[in-house]
């Protein structure tokens, strides 16, 4: 029993939160929200070159072969940088499905090659504009779809650098990839999601922090009234108890069985509401300033808002959850017990 | 991070739960604080584990443990709380002062005093609160003046817990004229010494959970000081890092309530007039209970790797405290009218459980002050 990240892993998410700090300045938002531009090349070529993407391809594929905790730690600083580029999607997501199901694709060959995904879970595909190909489901069966042979139609979100694709496609344009498997696709998505939110929740405290400190009301900053530290202490509660429990479902996650997803599920719970409750606090702590389009705040709200109902509503995953509850032995020796039997 | 028990972590479990189920009586004890029977028979009970070998796991053999780390530690509270073994009535002592002796205290005060407490022969009291001194600890008038070898302790200490039926207790005392955090010292004092006199406080559950406690020229040897004189503050807060940090409120103790709130919900959630929308609480509580045990692998984890417990213990001590609430105000609305109803014997004690949650927020550091922390150690704002 080792509940510690190992030297490497701490060494991966240094890296990560470097490189996305010195690439996602809110100067870099701000010029991105106005281009409008679906990827910023030169951060994409940026984030290929440290392998990111590579992490959890198989070695036989040129990948890393690293596991899902390595790469939650990734999705985690891309959250609380509100990385615009589909890193999360594409490499965490999509890519692995990939290469399970076509370990031959020569689009895994190109470590700058962007895959959306449409997923039973979700109404709209993300990216699919930057994506170099698409994989799209039909009937339970997946197919391979290059993006100059689908048909896309955009659908604005709230947040800005979430670009949602409605996808019209002939089965006939795209290559079958059989049967493959939605559901470890939907743990990873809802798994990635959960990092995201961490990091969403931890940069809109650490926002609020620092206004707070310099903002003077009553000849002081209000970071010295009780009110706004409640606030903020409060939303830092909800993510020390929601961290643990994303680490555990990413460790967890390949036992693919009752407990392990109800733990994704939990974690995708939690740490969506830590997001959203930083999100809000940030906003209300900043005040009027929260409210105006000027200050970031809002980039970390309206990213909560939308990862929480992605891969699974939080209904969905709460019954996933009571499923555990309900078959599976409960108690203070079953924290890490696994699936007895498969129903 | 592998989160599977070595094959020596799974034997010690199987050993703790063979020797619980083997000493754990099936009918409950009465409450330690409710009378003297039922506090003596949590000392006979305390007797019973040392003769196990149980008093406390954690601590070195030569003062009374076995020497296990922290995730054995674990174990034995999962097998301890799944066992339905009585309430340890020494818990001020065994885990919130004993692991300060053990960092702050010479060999010899750790020989006199860890031993006896983990045999339940020495049964301990907190003395910290006063009337003028609860949330602003710092607040703290009564005095301690060495006279020889000898201090002698004038005083009025509040909120006592189990002082009503202990023996020692530990308190904070200042050296007379000096201010705030300065010239304060930890110091042990029997509680039938003499000019000491304990006035019993019944609780909101009618027990006698705390006391008052008037020191009248109470004469101690020097050798009760814990640390140097006037490092009393600063050990004071090292133990309240235990205390709310990881030793206080184990989580299996939520657990097994969450599974037993989970047992209500499917034997009741079919009967009429049954709120279908609690059973979104009934899934809160389980999670909020798993999130506090991960929490606490990933702290114990990160101790035996080498770290401190930090400001970060405050958080523990609120969600804990707030978890606790939620899942017993859960289990009082699937009960309905029934909720009122003290429990018949053997039963789930909901209603009392929840009485007792209540206190969760106050004691230990009011959640205020945990937030006020939090903001300012952790987050790093500003004092004043």
């Amino acid at each position: 029993m080792d509940f510690t990240l190992n030297d490497e892993q701490q060494m991966f998410a240094q890296t990560a939160r470097q490189l996305f700090a010195d690439t996602c300045t809110p100067d870099h938002w701000r010029r991105q929200m106005e281009s409008g531009a679906v990827l910023d090349a030169e951060r994409w070529a940026q984030i290929v070159e440290t392998g990111f993407p590579l992490v959890l391809l198989p070695e036989d594929a040129g990948g890393l072969g690293l596991g899902e905790l390595d790469f939650a730690l990734i999705a985690e600083a891309a959250g609380y940088n509100a990385l615009p580029d589909p890193l999360v999607e594409s490499a965490g997501i999509a890519l692995p499905l990939l290469a399970a199901a076509k370990p031959d694709s020569e689009l895994l060959c190109d470590p700058a090659a962007i895959i959306a995904i449409e997923h039973p879970a979700n109404p709209y595909v993300a990216d699919a504009e930057a994506a170099t190909a698409l994989v799209l489901h039909k009937d339970g069966q997946a197919y391979l779809a290059a993006r100059e042979d689908v048909t896309l139609t955009r659908k604005e979100s709230i947040d800005p650098f979430r670009r949602l694709y409605r996808v019209d496609w002939e089965v006939a344009k795209a290559q079958p990839l059989g049967a493959v498997d939605w559901d470890l696709t939907l743990e990873r998505g809802a798994l990635f999601a959960a990092a995201q939110g961490l990091g969403l929740a931890q940069r809109a405290v650490d926002l609020a922090v620092d206004y707070a400190k310099d903002r003077q009301q009553f000849g002081k900053p209000i970071g010295t009234y009780q009110a706004v530290k409640h606030h903020l202490a409060s939303a830092q509660v909800a993510i020390e108890f929601a961290r643990p429990v994303v680490l555990a479902a990413a460790a967890d996650i390949a036992h693919g069985d009752v407990q392990s997803r109800a733990r994704v599920s939990h974690a995708k719970i939690v740490a969506l509401e830590a997001a959203d409750h930083a999100a809000r606090a940030s906003i209300q702590v900043h005040g009027a300033m929260g409210y105006s389009w000027e200050v970031d705040v809002h980039l970390f709200l309206k990213r909560a808002l939308a990862l929480t109902n992605s891969w699974g509503t939080p209904y969905f995953h709460r019954q996933r959850i009571l499923h555990r509850i309900e078959t599976q032995p409960l108690g203070p020796d079953q924290t890490f017990a696994r699936e007895a039997e498969h129903a | 991070m592998d989160l599977t028990y070595t094959p020596e972590q799974q034997a010690f479990r199987a050993e703790v739960r063979e020797w619980l189920e083997a000493h754990v009586s099936a009918v409950p004890l009465e409450h330690f604080d409710a009378t003297r029977e039922g506090f003596e028979a949590h000392r006979e009970w305390e007797k019973a584990l040392k003769s196990g070998d149980w008093g406390m796991v954690t601590w070195p053999k030569e003062y009374g443990g076995r020497g296990l780390d922290l995730i054995q530690w674990l174990i034995f509270e999962e097998e301890y709380y799944r066992a339905r073994a009585p309430g340890r009535v020494n818990q001020n002592g065994i885990f919130l002062l004993g692991p300060t002796l053990m960092e702050f205290g010479t060999h010899e005060q750790k020989s006199r005093f860890l031993p006896r407490m983990a045999s339940g022969e020495e049964i301990w009291a907190q003395a910290w609160s006063e009337p003028m001194a609860g949330s602003d600890l710092a607040g703290v008038r009564a005095t301690a003046v060495l006279e020889g070898d000898e201090y002698v302790l004038n005083g009025h200490k509040i909120w006592s817990s189990r002082a009503a039926f202990a023996d020692m207790a530990f308190g904070l005392f200042r050296a007379p004229g000096s201010e705030r955090h300065h010239g304060m010292s930890l110091i042990f004092f029997p509680l039938d010494a003499a000019g000491v006199t304990v006035n019993p406080i019944r609780k909101i559950n009618g027990h006698v959970g705390f006391a008052e406690i008037f020191l009248e020229n109470v004469r101690v040897p020097a050798f009760n000081r814990l640390g140097d004189e006037g490092q009393g503050w600063h050990i004071c807060m090292a133990t309240a890092g235990f205390e709310r940090g990881l030793m206080l409120r184990s989580p299996a103790r939520y657990q097994v309530a969450a599974a037993e709130l989970a047992k209500l919900w499917q034997a009741r959630k079919d009967e009429p007039g049954i709120d279908p929308a609690l059973e979104a609480d009934v899934v809160r509580a389980f999670m909020n209970a798993e999130s506090y045990a991960l929490s606490i692998y990933q702290t114990a984890s990160r101790l035996i790797a080498g770290a401190k417990i930090g400001p970060e213990a405050s958080t523990n001590k609120i969600f804990w405290s707030e978890l606790d609430i939620h899942l017993h105000r859960t289990a009082l609305a699937i009960l309905g009218p029934e909720a009122e109803l003290l429990s018949e014997p053997g039963a789930h004690d909901w209603i009392d459980d929840y009485i007792f949650a209540l206190a969760g927020p106050i004691y230990a550091g009011s959640n205020e002050i945990q937030r006020n922390i939090i903001a300012e150690r952790m987050l790093g704002l500003p004092r004043k």
